[in-house]
């Protein structure tokens, strides 16, 4: 519990930033749709007549005159762009910051394993995942209610699950990958999580490129799709949690063997 | 029982050299020294030791216990003082040396309260604003805090203050008084003369002399002073020649009645001849060690 309690406390004030950067845009878009329901009406013809651009972020399929539809594209991209910077950003730190900021002689100077390292680390980025989830859905659902609209529960529900699930597939991804990295690790989470959100806008363009989505975890994160369908891709999310347990694994291997400088 | 032996331990950074072979045996209680110039192997015994890096080949043993299969419990046992020091940032001194505690799951909190007075560290300030000594100062109570069985310390007195070293080495001496083994991984030789009771003289990553530090002093090796007029000429096993305006100073470890009969037939006016201190030894090991290679 040591170094949960410790790299809890390092991340403290990046957790507390990107949190509420995430929060003030979700809210502010979601105080936003009254403001802009009645022009939605006739924006979704636009928006659902702009070719490629308009399949790559689903607004083919939603209807943006609703609540869940307006949510699901500029929340969705939101929660899921913002929550996947920060996830990609903490993991792939975690490991690679002690041989960095030269810490890592300190920490591992004391009697605990390696295995022991990997697993608090780890459990502490997940709390701190897990935390701004809780705080995003909570925040997004009293903001739905102060704007007097009905929470489309369900909905809203199945979209959080999703981005909440992205951003441990790219957790665990980028944790296998700080344990290979001594320096620069955050330009690599950035790419990470950009290249995977782009990877998606392509896959969603034709048909060609529609596998692609099983290769960025923003594949099972399509908020038309799981507006639609009223459920989450379980093939597809399957495929990424197994990707992201790979990295874990990864993560455990190569640093209990690792040489530490 | 030992508190450290090596056994042919070897180290190699992909083609590089680390360690070879190194040989080693330090008993318990005993405050040893081990010498060598940067690069020549010193903290990477020690990286090995610690378990931070694996060993390319060999075997070593702390205590009884093998670095390789019973870390945690070689560690719990051991105190480090590293050559450069990092802490997080953003942290207290007290908040520091908690941490250090927590991780042992021991209270440290008395040992680390005299340590902080003695060596007049304030446990308020952030780690971030201490100069180098200090944040030294910070290390070497986490280090000493749970009083370990084995001190490693490597280059310990960098950044210290004469004062500061002269109470950090009172402290040493108190620890190993009471039983604690003492590993000093040092390029300052009068320091491990002045402390240690034995040493070895570790060179490009091999042990080339482990003795009692008095008897690695007494090498056949003399230091010659002689002032007047006097030709050395040819005469073999002279070293570390220093000649001056009326005097001519070297250390001799060749024939010594070749070195009389030359004296005897120079017009000199003083003699002198003298121990070399443990730097001229080492100058010694090391230039024998050249001629051999």
């Amino acid at each position: 519990m040591t170094i949960i309690r410790h790299e809890l406390k390092q991340g403290r004030t990046n957790f507390l930033v990107w949190t509420f950067s995430i929060a003030f845009m979700l809210t502010v878009c979601v105080f936003l749709y009254p403001e802009m329901e009645g022009q939605l009406e006739g924006v979704n013809d636009i928006f659902s007549s702009m070719g490629s651009f308009t399949a790559a972020f689903g607004m083919d399929r939603l209807n943006f005159g609703t609540l869940i539809g307006y949510y699901a594209v500029e929340c969705g991209n939101v929660v899921g762009l913002g929550g996947a910077f920060y996830a990609a950003l903490v993991a792939v730190r975690i490991l690679a910051k002690e041989e960095k900021d030269k810490t890592a002689e300190f920490l591992l100077s004391h009697p605990i394993s390696r295995a022991r390292i990997v697993t608090e680390k780890l459990l502490s980025v997940f709390i701190e995942i897990t935390a701004m989830n809780l705080i995003l859905l909570v925040l997004s659902a009293a903001s739905m209610f102060i704007i007097g609209e009905d929470i489309p529960t369900k909905e809203v529900l199945l979209l959080h699950l999703a981005y909440y699930l992205l951003q441990l597939e790219l957790m665990g991804i980028c944790f296998g990958i700080s344990a290979f990295l001594r320096r620069g690790s955050l330009g690599i989470g950035l790419g990470i999580a950009a290249v995977m959100y782009m990877i998606n806008l392509i896959s969603n363009i034709t048909e060609k490129t529609a596998f692609l989505k099983y290769i960025t975890p923003f594949g099972y994160c399509d908020g038309a799709d799981i507006v639609t369908n009223g459920s989450l891709d379980v093939p597809m999310l399957s495929i990424g949690m197994a990707i992201g347990i790979v990295g874990i694994v990864c993560a455990y291997v190569r640093y209990t063997r690792k040489d530490i400088h | 029982m030992e508190a450290i032996k090596t056994t042919k331990l070897t180290k190699y950074y992909g083609t590089a050299r680390g360690i070879i072979d190194l040989d080693l045996t330090v008993r318990q209680g005993e405050f040893f020294g081990f010498i060598g110039p940067n690069g020549a192997g010193k903290s990477t015994t020690i990286r090995t030791l610690l378990g931070l890096i694996s060993p390319t080949g060999g075997s070593a043993q702390v205590f009884g216990m093998d670095i390789s299969k019973d870390q945690k419990q070689i560690l719990s046992r051991i105190g480090y003082l590293p050559s450069e020091t990092a802490f997080y940032p953003g942290m207290k001194v007290k908040d520091v040396l908690k941490l250090s505690a927590n991780l042992r799951s021991k209270n440290c909190s008395e040992e680390a309260e005299i340590l902080c007075r003695r060596l007049q560290l304030d446990p308020m300030r952030k780690v971030d604003d201490l100069s180098f000594g200090n944040r030294k100062k910070v290390a070497i109570v986490c280090a000493l805090q749970h009083d370990p069985d084995l001190l490693i310390l490597d280059e310990p007195t960098g950044g210290l203050d004469p004062l500061m070293q002269k109470e950090f080495f009172d402290i040493l001496r108190e620890r190993n008084r009471k039983g604690t083994t003492i590993f000093f991984s040092s390029h300052i030789l009068s320091e491990i003369q002045r402390n240690c009771t034995r040493a070895a003289i570790v060179r490009d990553g091999r042990i080339i002399a482990c003795d009692t530090v008095d008897a690695l002093s007494k090498t056949n090796a003399k230091r010659i002073t002689v002032h007047g007029q006097i030709d050395l000429g040819d005469l073999a096993g002279i070293r570390d020649r220093q000649d001056h305006a009326d005097s001519v100073s070297f250390l001799y470890s060749g024939d010594i009645h070749a070195l009389l009969y030359r004296l005897a037939e120079s017009r000199i006016t003083d003699l002198s001849i003298t121990e070399p201190d443990l730097d001229e030894i080492f100058l010694h090991y090391y230039q024998k060690e050249e001629e051999t290679t």
